[in-house]
């Protein structure tokens, strides 16, 4: 019998072409995703006079400086060349691009996964580190550097060195208002930012299964905020359910050959992992970020931390973290005044995410300003069919075409020095969302609740009696 | 890409732990072109003021020849942008030494010529002890040393990644030679998971 493996093992031998001496592996890329930051290793594609190997296996899309506002007309000559050039990229090597006014545009991590191009068992890589997200549909999905975009292009393979396995098992049921988002953020607050190192990690036990796909999206969305390049989800049902019938999806012969393969991508019971964690749902609260790393989070419910009562090394790092966000220690995060809300970026801004948000607003006015970008021209159409637009536009906010928009701060869209924002994206970071910016990491449901009150607010109060569909 | 075997300059310290590549280039400064530059970014909001003049008194702006920077844990964690490190090397830096660093960063850094080169939490809080006024360091890339007023440490790196930069192996290059068995894998691929390959209709 053969020595059981996790689904990890069997994605990497599935793609493994041939291995070097030294250890380094070359592995087969299924489909290769660009967007603008792409123009570097376009660049040395055209210095080295190569040809893409395989466009028919490569997507290009417009997200990272797509406006969110007033796309038609770019002020910004700069932001105007950074499309332009991805388009004449796409162009040139004959790569299909969902450009600025097609109706698949969207954030690469949302709208590849909608139109069928992510599928379980494929390997995709993309010039982002939050390509982690597509491992949600059992895929091995990673994040990479130019250099290795260039590579890919070139050759459509990668050489890699093999992480170690990582299995993180959450079990239990999450209480109403707590989500994805809350699993992702106390799994790095419990391990530190960098438990997930060199590893690839699977998510698995039944609080991970009873997530829907799209919170699952939310989860390996995280894996690298937690220093995993990959994360991934064993595929089942509603796996499949999800993603028959999408544009690119396989069909017919095809669909089935897929399916009947697709069934065996998940761990062998006995497999072994390197690292092995666990959570509970019981222990998981509606969780914020109160510092600039993301393991720096707690419940809604707690106090900052007290670096008086601390070893000298995380004395140091808290207190800096609080000087930077203007917090005091020990006082309660909740009612923490906020200037802004963003509620949007791949970790949260599919239609559930969405759903949420209008299921705590509906019929209350924003408190503060706040900036809503769908994850795509899809869960923008959708969420103005169901009528949650109209509920964001009453509440105040502001209801803005899709892109990365503020979570990377790269379209324009910033948050002002020294202003709070209760946003649902990936990274507190100093900096990351404007300069001197101070972000608190939170589920679309507290950024809701928090829009309301005009300072970070426990959700759970506002969705008594609002179940979300 | 050159490869190199040793390395001799100016070490400085930078005792701050969780830089991200977010810190080390900022956003709004990534619409530059490689041929542009990217030395004069590195940092910047940490070495500049609102209005853009340099804190004298920073580590990088007070010593402008440095070229291996040591820090804390968890260096060039976050985004995957390989223009964290051209601001390193544009700026003149060979080498990193920290306790842990970014999985991605250290790929594209050994991309790039760049060391990162990881050494204990204990060993890297002495030689930010030592290293706050820029003092001189070796490299051994070889070996796996560092050397500094008499003084040897050593360093863990991946062999593969060690390799790499001691050749100056490009992967582009390398995989030329691979071409044949990329195309009957792909061939393979193609018979045994049709499915693999995104539906013509869509």
């Amino acid at each position: 019998m053969n020595a059981p493996l996790t689904l990890f093992d069997k994605l990497w031998n599935m793609h493994r072409i041939s291995s070097r001496a030294d250890g380094a592996s070359l592995l087969w890329v299924d489909r290769h995703l660009v967007h603008e930051g792409s123009h570097h290793a376009f660049r040395k594609l055209t210095d080295k006079s190569l040809p893409v190997a395989h466009p028919e296996l490569t997507f290009a899309v417009v997200d990272h400086y797509a406006p969110t506002r007033y796309r038609h007309a770019i002020s910004d000559p700069k932001i105007h060349r950074m499309i332009s050039t991805l388009e004449n990229n796409a162009a040139d090597h004959k790569i299909e691009i969902f450009g600025l006014n097609d109706p698949r545009q969207g954030i690469v991590h949302v709208t590849a996964p909608e139109q069928g191009l992510v599928l379980p068992g494929l390997l995709v890589t993309c010039g982002d580190s939050h390509t982690s997200t597509n491992g949600a549909f059992g895929a091995l999905a990673f994040g990479i550097g130019a250099t290795e975009v260039a590579h890919v292009l070139a050759t459509q393979t990668i050489w890699q060195i093999k992480p170690k396995t990582m299995r993180v098992t959450v079990s239990g049921n999450l209480d109403a208002g707590i989500s994805a988002k809350d699993i992702a953020l106390n799994w790095i607050a419990r391990f530190g930012a960098e438990c997930g190192n060199g590893h690839a990690v699977e998510f698995a036990g039944n609080t991970v299964e009873a997530l829907s796909i799209e919170g699952r999206m939310t989860l390996c969305n995280m894996s690298i905020e937690g220093g995993a390049r990959m994360g991934m989800i064993a595929p089942d049902c509603k796996t499949f359910e999800y993603l028959q019938g999408r544009p690119y999806a396989p069909r017919e012969v095809s669909w089935k050959t897929a399916l009947h393969q697709w069934q065996t991508l998940q761990s062998d019971p006995n497999a072994t992992f390197d690292t092995e964690l666990v959570l509970f749902a019981s222990d998981i609260a509606p969780t914020v970020t109160w510092g600039t790393s993301p393991e720096q989070a707690l419940p809604i419910t707690s106090n900052l931390p007290d670096p008086e009562t601390m070893d000298p090394p995380k004395a140091r790092e808290t207190q800096a973290s609080l000087d930077y966000m203007g917090l005091t220690a020990g006082d309660k995060i909740a009612g923490t005044p906020v200037d802004q809300v963003f509620i949007g970026s791949c970790t949260n801004a599919r239609i559930e995410d969405l759903r949420t948000s209008a299921a705590v607003l509906k019929g209350h006015k924003a408190k503060i300003p706040g900036l809503i970008s769908p994850g795509s021209v899809s869960v923008r159409q959708q969420a103005e069919e169901e009528g949650l637009a109209e509920i964001f536009i009453e509440a105040g906010l502001s209801w803005e075409e899709p892109g990365c928009s503020m979570c990377v701060a790269m379209n324009g869209d910033t948050v002002p020095p020294g202003a709070r924002c209760a946003s649902t994206t990936n990274r507190n970071f100093r900096g990351r969302q404007g300069r001197g910016a101070r972000t608190h990491l939170m589920s679309p449901a507290m950024a809701a609740a928090t829009a309301i009150t005009g300072e970070l607010t426990d959700p759970r109060p506002f969705l008594e009696g609002r179940p979300i569909e | 890409m050159s490869g190199w075997s040793r390395h001799a300059g100016l070490a400085i310290a930078l005792p701050i732990e969780n830089i991200d590549t977010d810190q080390i280039i900022p956003a709004r400064f990534m619409t530059a072109s490689r041929d542009e530059g990217y030395g004069q970014y590195l940092l910047y909001d940490m070495r500049h003021d609102k209005a853009g003049y340099p804190y004298e008194e920073h580590p990088l702006n007070a010593c402008k020849d440095a070229s291996v920077l040591i820090t804390r844990r968890n260096f060039g964690s976050g985004s995957s942008r390989e223009a964290a490190v051209y601001a390193l090397v544009d700026a003149g830096f060979k080498a990193v030494l920290a306790p842990s660093f970014g999985d991605i960063f250290s790929n594209n850094a050994v991309n790039n010529g760049l060391l990162p080169a990881q050494l204990a939490d204990g060993t890297i809080e002495i030689l930010l002890s030592q290293f706050l006024k820029p003092s001189p360091m070796e490299i051994d890339l070889e070996q796996g040393t560092i050397k500094t007023n008499n003084l040897e440490y050593d360093f863990q790196i991946d062999p593969v990644r060690q390799l790499k930069l001691i050749k100056g192996w490009s992967d582009i290059d390398l995989t030329q030679s691979e071409i044949g068995r990329i195309r009957a894998f792909s061939a393979e691929r193609r018979e045994k998971a049709p499915w693999a390959w995104p539906c013509k209709t869509a």
